[in-house]
């Protein structure tokens, strides 16, 4: 593309930690940010939240339901008597206080930190393939110890039922392997690295600093695998086969072992297509029936972007607007060459992720 | 705590009765999972004798595994001691005890010649300890073979065994309960989550004892020697905490996490604080750590436990004859 994209400031950024109250990184990050003092800063204001303070206190994912699935329009718009979940009262509360969702008030962006027991260092989880904010963001990142990746839930935004959706732009930070309920001093560090870089990437962004285009590799969601389970109790009968254990990103291809039964016997992968499996293990999963998670991987084109001047503000995009000049713009890029590699398997799922 | 060491040549011969009836207890704490399948897993092959050995199997805590939550009410792995067993039960006894009494009276009572021979209690920790046996007795002789055994035979996890030097009456963890018992404790593994290669470590490890309490029946003679990788527990140290709120202010420092068993040294960093200093080991004697950032011991104000490494001398064992 001969000239940059060119988006509003970034100018309101959230920061949120304890959206499950024993991932404990973001709730120690949060915590300590809270301690300190709030410094005034000219191209960028930081909101510190902890969003799930009663679950934070018992330490543990959520009381009633799960809060990172609380924010769907649904969900967001529904009515609220005394036999609603707290977590529902409290998503519509953080609705206010960071959105409207889909809002021109929403805050420019929502950063959710997480953390899993899947072995999947950092990986940066967001509904589009095609929010530049976002995707240069992931592309800034540098950890030295700790590989980055960028997963992609290919969901539209009133069906997108996390956090971060709140945003004009936003995706949580997920950093693994971590046991819940347990601080690792590496893993609370790398997090905050990853903050920093962000804030620091917010920051050049909008004081002007132009970002240059290229591809990005991220990984799609297609689909969940659940375990094998008993018919009768729908208790596991099998756990994630030690050769797949902590294998995230590891392409699995058909007949790799998948499960070993409690009885010794290994289940095989029976798709036809080759995926990358994340989330391998994931302690919060059983319940929503999710051994693993299966991506497709991609390569993505992004723009060149640089912020808005003085003085060249249009009016106020709704984020519907902003992601149909995405779209117009996707489409230019690809004319122009930019290819979008899509592994299209054998099998017919599309890329509305298949999930619980 | 001083014990003479014999010689292992100076060591007279024990004979002991045949470990005829063992028990075998997963789902003590609700939320680790290895002892909940592997229980599930042998009840369901319908598996009651081994050999000469009547196997019983107890899921222990089953309103906590329901919930896949550590406990309820309270721990009912300390629900053990004496007192706690004998305590009235009232409405408000937490279901912790009353349940601790039913299992008293299923597998002891504890103390009394009705008691299991051997009762054995599967856990595990998001500690890297690979496989650990905790008992209160140094001179338990049956617990000690079975130890050395599982050494020997186990490659695929380092193999260490943990004294807590604690008389019968304030033993509060459901392995007192039998005449011998200790637990086996495999890790790291987060709470919830069942791993394939921790759940076959803590297989070996039952296996390999159900394997030694029948060759122990049948009669064979096991000579006597040294065990050594045996750590008796010292002190815990807490988290540094914040005086008003009472959260910690730190995490255990990277050079700490995951080296359990290596020895402490005086001036090695203990925790770094989330502020950015270290904090340093001041103890005088070196000493080794184990249940280093184990997820439920932060409630229990307990970062890690220290202990003493030590060697065993083990009496030559034989099974009593009638």
């Amino acid at each position: 593309l001969a000239s940059k994209v060119v988006l509003p400031t970034v100018s309101r950024v959230a920061l949120c930690g304890g959206t499950h109250g024993n991932e404990l990184s973001g709730v120690y990050l949060v915590r300590e940010r809270l301690k300190r003092k709030v410094e005034e800063e000219e191209h960028i204001s930081v909101v510190t939240v902890m969003s799930n303070p009663r679950a934070v206190q018992q330490c543990r994912r959520y009381t009633e339901t799960d809060l990172n699935r609380c924010f769907t329009h649904a969900t967001l718009s529904g009515p609220v008597t005394d036999k609603t979940p707290y977590e529902i009262v409290r998503s519509q509360e953080l609705n206010t206080l960071l959105g409207p969702k889909g809002s021109p008030e929403a805050m420019d962006l929502v950063c959710d930190l997480h953390n899993t027991t899947a072995n999947m260092g950092l990986c940066l989880i967001a509904y589009s393939d095609c929010d530049w904010i976002s995707l240069h963001i992931y592309r800034y990142l540098q950890m030295s110890d700790i590989p980055v990746r960028f997963i992609h839930f290919d969901l539209p935004l009133n069906e997108a039922y996390s956090l971060d959706s709140v945003g004009k732009h936003g995706f949580a930070i997920e950093i693994g392997p971590q046991a819940h309920g347990v601080v690792r001093s590496n893993i609370l560090s790398t997090m905050q690295e990853g903050v920093q870089q962000m804030l620091e990437w917010v920051r050049l962004f909008n004081s002007g600093t132009p970002f240059e285009g290229g591809k990005v590799d991220v990984y799609t969601m297609v689909k969940n695998v659940d375990y094998p389970r008993d018919f009768e109790t729908r208790g596991i009968t099998a756990a994630i086969h030690p050769q797949l254990q902590d294998r995230d990103f590891c392409l699995l291809r058909p007949n790799d072992p998948v499960f070993q039964t409690f009885s010794g016997e290994t289940l095989k992968y029976t798709g036809t297509e080759p995926l990358y499996p994340f989330f391998i293990n994931e302690c919060a999963y059983y319940e929503k029936g999710i051994a693993l998670s299966l991506a497709r991987q991609r390569s993505v084109g992004i723009p060149s972007i640089r912020s808005e001047r003085e003085g060249e503000q249009g009016k106020r995009k709704s984020s519907a607007e902003e992601m149909e000049e995405e779209e117009e713009i996707k489409g230019e890029m690809e004319e122009e060459g930019y290819q979008k590699l899509m592994e299209y398997g054998e099998e017919s799922d599309s890329l509305n992720g298949q999930y619980k | 705590m001083r014990k003479k060491m014999k010689k292992a040549l100076e060591m007279e011969p024990v004979s002991l009765p045949a470990q005829s009836r063992v028990a075998l207890c997963g789902g003590t704490h609700g939320n680790e999972m290895s002892g909940v399948y592997l229980v599930r897993e042998l009840q369901r092959q319908k598996l009651e004798k081994a050999g000469s050995v009547t196997l019983t199997t107890v899921i222990s805590n089953p309103r906590a595994v329901q919930v896949c939550k550590r406990y309820t009410d309270m721990d009912l792995n300390r629900c053990f001691t004496d007192a706690i067993l004998s305590s009235p039960v009232t409405d408000a006894t937490p279901y912790e005890v009353r349940r601790a009494q039913e299992l008293n009276t299923l597998l002891g009572p504890k103390g009394s010649v009705e008691a299991m021979d051997l009762v054995c209690d599967l856990h595990n920790t998001t500690a890297n300890m690979g496989l650990s046996l905790i008992s209160y007795s140094d001179q338990d002789w049956v617990i000690l073979h079975i130890y050395r055994h599982i050494q020997r035979k186990i490659t695929s996890a380092p193999v260490r065994f943990i004294l807590l030097d604690l008389p019968l009456a304030d033993a509060y963890s459901q392995d007192s309960l039998g005449k011998h018992g200790f637990s086996i404790e495999v890790g790291p593994q987060p709470h919830g989550v069942v791993r394939a290669d921790i759940f076959n470590i803590m297989k070996e490890a039952v296996d390999q004892t159900l394997d030694w309490v029948q060759c122990f029946n049948s009669g064979s003679a096991f000579e006597g020697g040294e065990v050594d990788d045996v750590y008796t527990f010292v002190k815990s140290v807490d988290y540094p905490r914040d005086p008003e709120t009472n959260q910690i202010t730190a995490a255990i420092h990277p050079q700490l996490q995951d080296r359990d068993f290596c020895p402490l040294h005086p001036g090695d960093p203990m925790f770094l604080m989330f502020s950015g200093e270290i904090v340093k080991y001041e103890g005088v004697e070196v000493l080794h750590p184990y249940f280093v950032n184990e997820c439920a011991y932060y409630e229990k104000s307990i970062a890690f436990h220290l202990a003493r490494k030590m060697t065993l001398t083990i009496p030559p064992l034989q099974v009593k004859r009638d």
